[in-house]
């Protein structure tokens, strides 16, 4: 295999890129650029070719046709069998977080964190400097199964940054552990990285985790990147209903787009439109935030059907009279609304419009 | 003949996992080298029968195929196979419901009782047999002594299957009044198909291929005559016609044991906890049963054991040949252990291959034991003694031609043993491995081996003790000069040397037989637990 020359570019660069299983296509012509020190995370339902991805930006796999570039370097170019570039993945420096950690069974935890690094290496203290950054100095000499599963995943991290890689590919990384842990991991973790300085590439079917971990996400269906963005955007502005869903709780009203608002069953409202969907019927999208209590004397009459607390929150199922809406809103918590009263809401900002469903 | 046993059924279990695991480069490519090779040697029976025939042409070829001759040895093996099969499921069957299912007093001691005639090199227990009497020679002998040798391989999976199955079935069966016996008929046995029919294919592939104690009972089968034929003129056409009917035979075999393979899975009982059974009253037939069942332990272990005392005391007067003994122990040891090595190595890679790579590679790998384990290994060593003379004169009776013969012939044991073991390390821990910097082969040498250690010494010692005893490949392709311990014992029983051979019969039941006995026996139990 040729060596390939180095180009300037991305921590991670990946264009083009596909890949099939006989007749399965998996990935269609992925093109993804991951900054020096960002963390981006592939959103996706199981099936949507994320992991795919992964592997073979970490050569593990070979893609049909596409190239992948790290820090410049091309590691992977064109098909199996082709002419071009193909550095394996024993040589492409980047640090992989797999699964449950995996840690190695038969080595301890200094082992397994020192695993990458040369003889030197493991003598130079960047092996204590790694479990000191994961929070588990001390336990070198533990075996993996003497740790728990945030443990292990933990020392999975400092086991993968130790060569200082420039890009880190973590493959749901919090799947096996329970939720509470999930939650409390996903921002040390960001925060490890972010310390670490590596650019990192996250998969994972959770919207908390990617909201949580990374500065930007991209959002895969059916082997494409869908949508790119900060999870603001990618809140704030879904490129279509499924996505949008997928972002979070979403509230879905017909209506009719004449101009700059619409009319609904909640009055007219104003809109966004940035994909330029034409007047006349459409799909209005609302985020149960955007539900607020209305000023005195003035709102829509709606019901309670149900309302549950969650500490400071209360969330509330709503629907409008003769139940040809069904709302949700999250207010604060001070005086909740009972099941079955009426509250008077009005419509703060404006309703994403996207085409009719 | 225990290996079979577990190398079967672990085979069977094959194919659900097959989706689950991908392939990955951490699978060195090299791996594909020893698949081609074992491959190529698989197919050498095959061809030596196709070039024999070729050279004798197609009226020579059919002149021997079509012979009274070949229709008396079919007639003569199926009949050996049936019998034998058959008294193996009545006695496996009924002893496994004593056992299992019946309030037959001292059940623990029977249950470790009745499966240790595995212990028993089917060898031995024949020379154990000539030794008392001459009359066991022939057909009706040969049945019994077989019988009495491969019972356990019935037993032990319809024992199983008896304990795991749910009682509740039978419950209902009693409660719309079904009395015993149709209860067993309808509900019982229909769930026992699965266990008994992988016993009964077991047991008939062993009756196709079995050499050496037929042998010695004087019992004419396919192997017998074709050991015949090849010691009369070394590569003799006729030799290979006879072979060719056998390697169809044990095909047949191993078809309905793929065919059955499938339907086998959905008849599992389910894996929760089970009431246990409430056991049969034998009331009367208790002392009946008792005694039957002694009498099997009786005849399959107690009078082989009996009649090696007798040999060795009555030796202990003469002079025993100790240095022939010693030597014979060093030679075995010598084969067995390099044997050991190589095929496990070999296994090893298939199962690397197998679970690692992807595409054709990895089905090749995947089937390949089955085709081997339907290979006789007497037209095994045929075959490479055909091919070597042609090919590789120099390499004619050289060790290294006959430790060939013990890979191909022992890897399905290497691969069923090493399985498990290489199942647990899942392709993410090599992965890692390879991100973090580490060649292919270092990853195998650093990662992968370490985490296997146990399964491979294991596979290493189970395959040792099974070449300890291997006699048919041995018997054709040992070097000048080199007698084992199974060799020893046939040819001392041949000539009728019954004291001579005792001792090497008794260091055979020693070093072979009874870790063979526990091996099989935990095996058995692990599946059990599962």
């Amino acid at each position: 295999m040729p060596e390939c020359p180095i180009l300037n570019a991305a921590a991670l660069q990946v264009s083009g890129l596909a890949k099939s299983y006989g007749d399965t296509p998996v990935l269609r012509d992925i093109d993804l650029a991951v900054a020096p020190g960002a963390v981006v995370a592939l959103l996706g339902p199981s099936g949507c070719g994320k992991t795919t991805l992964l592997r073979l930006v970490a050569g593990f796999d070979r893609a049909d046709s596409g190239s992948v570039t790290l820090g410049g370097r091309p590691v992977a170019d064109g098909p199996a069998g082709g002419r071009g570039c193909w550095v394996p993945p024993f040589r492409r420096g980047i640090g992989y977080v797999p699964q449950d950690g995996v840690l190695f069974p038969h080595l301890d935890v200094a082992a397994n964190v020192g695993f990458g690094l040369s003889p030197a290496g493991r003598r130079s203290g960047r092996v204590e400097a790694m479990l000191d950054l994961v929070g588990m100095a001390g336990f070198g000499r533990r075996m993996p199964h003497e740790l728990s599963g945030g443990q292990q995943q933990r020392v999975s991290i400092a086991r993968a940054l130790a060569p200082s890689p420039a890009v880190v590919l973590l493959d749901e990384p919090f799947n096996a552990l329970d939720a509470h842990l999930r939650r409390t991991l996903c921002a040390e973790v960001r925060a490890i990285l972010k310390r670490g300085g590596a650019a990192a590439l996250m998969v994972t079917h959770d919207r908390d985790e990617a909201f949580t971990v990374a500065d930007e996400i991209a959002v895969m269906r059916a082997g494409r990147i869908v949508q790119r963005g900060t999870p603001a955007d990618f809140y704030r502005a879904p490129v279509d209903l499924d996505t949008a869903r997928l972002a979070g709780a979403a509230m879905l009203l017909d209506g009719t787009l004449t101009g700059a608002s619409a009319e609904t069953a909640l009055g007219r409202l104003p809109v966004r439109n940035p994909h330029g969907v034409p007047d006349g019927p459409v799909a209005l999208m609302l985020r149960p935030e955007q539900v607020v209590a209305a000023a005195p004397g003035a709102g829509l009459r709606v019901t309670v059907r149900h309302a549950a607390m969650l500490g400071p929150l209360t969330w509330l199922d709503l629907e409008t009279e003769g139940g040809a809406v069904a709302l949700q809103a999250c207010w604060v918590a001070a005086a909740p609304p009972e099941a079955g009263s009426a509250v008077l809401i009005e419509v703060r900002g404006d309703a994403m419009v996207f085409p009719p469903e | 003949m225990a290996e079979a046993a577990f190398s079967l059924s672990a085979l069977r279990r094959r194919g659900s996992s097959a989706l689950a695991r991908r392939g990955s480069s951490a699978a060195p490519s090299w791996l594909v080298l020893p698949l081609v090779a074992v491959a190529l040697l698989a197919a050498l029976p095959l061809a030596y029968v196709a070039w024999q025939a070729a050279a004798v042409g197609w009226a020579g070829s059919a002149a021997l195929l079509f012979r009274p001759f070949t229709a008396a040895l079919l007639a003569s093996t199926l009949e050996l196979a049936a019998a034998v099969t058959l008294g193996s499921v009545l006695v496996g069957t009924a002893a496994a419901w004593l056992v299992e299912r019946s309030d037959l007093p001292g059940r623990s001691v029977w249950r470790v009782l009745v499966p240790l005639p595995l212990a028993m090199p089917a060898l031995v227990s024949a020379f154990a047999w000539l030794s008392l009497t001459p009359r066991v020679e022939g057909m009706a002998g040969a049945v019994l002594v077989l019988v009495l040798a491969e019972y356990p391989l019935v037993y032990l999976p319809v024992a199983a299957a008896l304990r795991g199955m749910d009682p509740a079935l039978e419950d209902v069966a009693r409660s719309v009044g079904h009395g015993p016996w149709r209860i067993f008929g309808r509900t019982v046995l229909p769930q026992l198909v699965p266990a008994l029919s992988g016993g009964v294919l077991l047991v008939t592939l062993h009756m196709l291929v079995e050499f050496g104690p037929l042998a010695l009972l004087r019992v004419e089968t396919f192997t017998t005559a074709i050991y015949e034929a090849y010691e009369l003129s070394y590569d003799g056409a006729a030799a290979a016609m006879l072979s060719a009917v056998l390697i169809a035979l044990c095909l047949c075999v191993m078809a309905a044991e793929l065919l059955l393979r499938g339907r086998r899975r959905f008849s599992r009982a389910a894996s929760g906890a089970i009431a246990a059974h409430a056991p049969a009253r034998l009331g009367h037939a208790t002392l009946p049963a008792f005694a039957g069942l002694a009498a099997l332990l009786g005849l399959a272990l107690g009078l082989p054991v009996a009649m090696l005392a007798y040999w060795l005391l009555l030796a202990r007067r003469a002079a025993l040949p100790l240095d022939r003994i010693l030597s014979a122990v060093g030679d075995s040891v010598q084969l067995a252990a390099l044997g050991a090595v190589l095929t496990t190595a070999v296994g090893l890679s298939l199962v690397l291959a197998a679970f690692r790579r992807r595409g054709r590679m990895a089905v090749l790998a995947e089937r390949l034991p089955f085709v081997v384990h339907a290979l006789p290994g007497l037209v095994v060593a045929l075959a490479l003694v055909y091919f070597c003379l042609r090919v590789a004169p120099v390499l004619y009776q050289t060790t290294a031609l006959l430790l060939v013969a013990y890979a191909l012939l022992f890897l399905p044991l290497a691969q069923t043993a090493l399985r498990p073991a290489v199942e647990q390390v899942p392709p993410a821990m090599e992965e890692v491995a390879l991100a973090l910097g580490r060649a292919p082969w270092r990853v195998l040498l650093t990662v992968t081996l370490p985490n296997i250690l146990p399964g491979l010494s294991a596979a290493t010692l189970l395959v040792f003790m099974q070449l300890m005893k291997e006699l048919t490949a041995t018997l054709v392709l040992a070097p000048t000069g080199v007698r084992t311990l199974a060799m020893e014992l046939w040819a001392q029983s041949s000539q009728m040397k019954y004291g001579t051979a005792a001792p090497y019969a008794a260091l055979l039941v020693l070093v072979s037989g009874a870790p063979a006995y526990w091996a099989t026996v935990e095996l058995q139990k692990r599946r059990g637990r599962r």
